[in-house]
């Protein structure tokens, strides 16, 4: 599938602690981006935090991250989160503007915002407002606008968790492709079918610690922490 | 005694006749108002958004004192205006004392502090909204200011329309800083003042009904542009 994208990403004894509650504590991870990781677990696991924190939105309160060893060697990444943040702008000038802030050359961004939107199957309405387009329309200009800054690693917090499964699916499809594009994925999610998919590895949190990784074909099957075997029960019908 | 309606037929006939010394007034009204607001807003606004995306000490005493600006009396800023700009006075040179505008300069510092009030709410309520998708994508402090401006455009039309209020109603500091000079510095609120006291109370009337329907006209502007950016995101 994806050609494999040249980085490594570590954390040493990753830990959060937000309004003095600890969020993550003691996460060892690494990843070169081979796999695809869907992220699992109940809510308020840590989930989200752990994804803020690898892209650096969110301060380690102890431990480190690396990426290629160092921590500030960390290659280009872009996140799309659960809600999409969109300018009072059109699809297409939203996508443009997270290529000038990377330093895009006028001319190029328009081409390649486009493309971008072309390829989340959106060009015929590149411009329109972004604000008034529906939920799965949104997330879609979400990930264009992630696609086109052209990321080694993407992050997505449950990019599919509000919308309908029509919408999910196209979202589905639209992160197979930047996968198959190069781009490493990174998600958290709560749909199963959705991980199973599309995920090559399942990190599964239970109370800000990582308690198994394991590849998504034997997880769903047989996990191998008692949580998550829980967790699994609990969800599934 | 006045009779009040004889007092309302004469005003309304003012108004629809469009007597010139009214004419004159009303125009050095909008002028000055405007341009006042226009100064105020380009001062005021990029401090309000600095405010509202900037961290640092002293943070919250600086939009406390903001804040507390928006209850500045105007007189106190007339007289400090009066003193700055009379002849002996540090900014005398300037010479324009009982000028059109040394009103803009009392009007825009009299509004700066309405439009920087109301464009850090307005600012900081989008970047909390947006703050996590910028820094994502790698946005500055200093490349925010503007972005959030642009984004909450429409909310800022409507502060604009709010100074713009603030100027025209404004009296006190007008009153002193350009003395109410007839045909020169005399403003619709100063004339009223004036006419109210001779008894002049048509004239009075008929500027009034003029600055109630003006107040009116900005007021229901600002209103149509929210439900327009409510239906067009």
């Amino acid at each position: 599938m994806a050609s494999p994208a040249a980085f490594t990403l570590e954390t040493k004894a990753l830990g959060v602690v937000l309004g003095g509650r600890p969020v993550l504590e003691g996460i060892n991870f690494y990843w070169d981006g081979a796999t695809r990781i869907a992220v699992l677990g109940a809510n308020g696991a840590g989930k989200t935090v752990l994804l803020r924190a690898l892209h650096g939105l969110v301060e380690p309160t102890t431990g480190s991250i690396l990426w290629n060893g160092s921590p500030d060697r960390a290659p280009p990444q872009a996140m799309v989160f659960q809600r999409p943040v969109l300018l009072r702008r059109s699809a297409a000038a939203n996508v443009e503007y997270a290529l000038a802030v990377g330093g895009v050359a006028r001319a190029e961004r328009r081409t390649r915002a486009r493309a971008a939107l072309a390829g989340v199957g959106l060009a015929d309405i590149a411009g329109r407002p972004a604000r008034v387009m529906s939920g799965g329309e949104q997330q879609r200009v979400a990930l264009a606008r992630a696609w086109a800054t052209e990321p080694r690693v993407l992050f997505l917090d449950e990019p599919t968790s509000s919308l309908d499964p029509a919408a999910a699916s196209e979202v589905e499809r639209v992160m197979g492709g930047i996968h198959g594009a190069g781009t490493a994925l990174l998600f958290s999610t709560h749909h199963l079918g959705f991980a199973r998919r599309a995920a090559d590895e399942v990190l599964f949190i239970h109370a800000g610690r990582v308690t198994e990784r394991t590849p998504a074909d034997r997880f769903f099957d047989a996990p191998r922490s008692a949580q998550a075997a829980q967790f699994l029960e609990g969800e599934l019908p | 005694m006045f009779d009040i309606a004889e007092s309302f037929r004469i005003a309304l006939r003012l108004v629809l006749s469009g007597d010139p010394e009214l004419g004159h007034i009303v125009w050095l009204t909008l002028r000055v108002s405007i341009a006042s607001a226009i100064i105020a807003c380009a001062v005021a606004l990029p401090i309000g958004a600095w405010v509202a995306v900037s961290r640092f000490r002293g943070r919250h005493a600086v939009v406390v004192a903001m804040n507390a600006l928006l209850g500045l009396p105007s007189v106190v800023v007339g007289l400090v205006f009066y003193v700055l700009l009379s002849r002996a006075g540090p900014l005398g040179t300037f010479g324009i004392l009982f000028t059109p505008r040394a009103i803009i300069v009392a009007q825009a510092f009299l509004v700066m502090p309405l439009v920087a009030a109301l464009t850090r709410q307005f600012v900081e309520d989008a970047w909390l909204e947006y703050r996590d998708q910028l820094r994502s994508l790698g946005v500055t402090t200093r490349r925010a200011v503007p972005t959030l401006l642009w984004d909450v455009r429409l909310s800022l039309i409507t502060v604009a329309l709010a100074g713009l209020g603030r100027a025209a109603s404004e009296v006190g500091a007008v009153m002193i800083v350009g003395g109410n000079v007839d045909g020169v510095t005399r403003v619709m609120t100063t004339a009223i003042a004036l006419e109210t006291s001779k008894g002049d109370l048509p004239l009075a009337l008929a500027l009034g009904l003029i600055l109630l329907a003006l107040v009116l006209a900005l007021n229901a502007a600002a209103y149509a542009l929210r439900e327009w950016s409510a239906r067009h995101g």
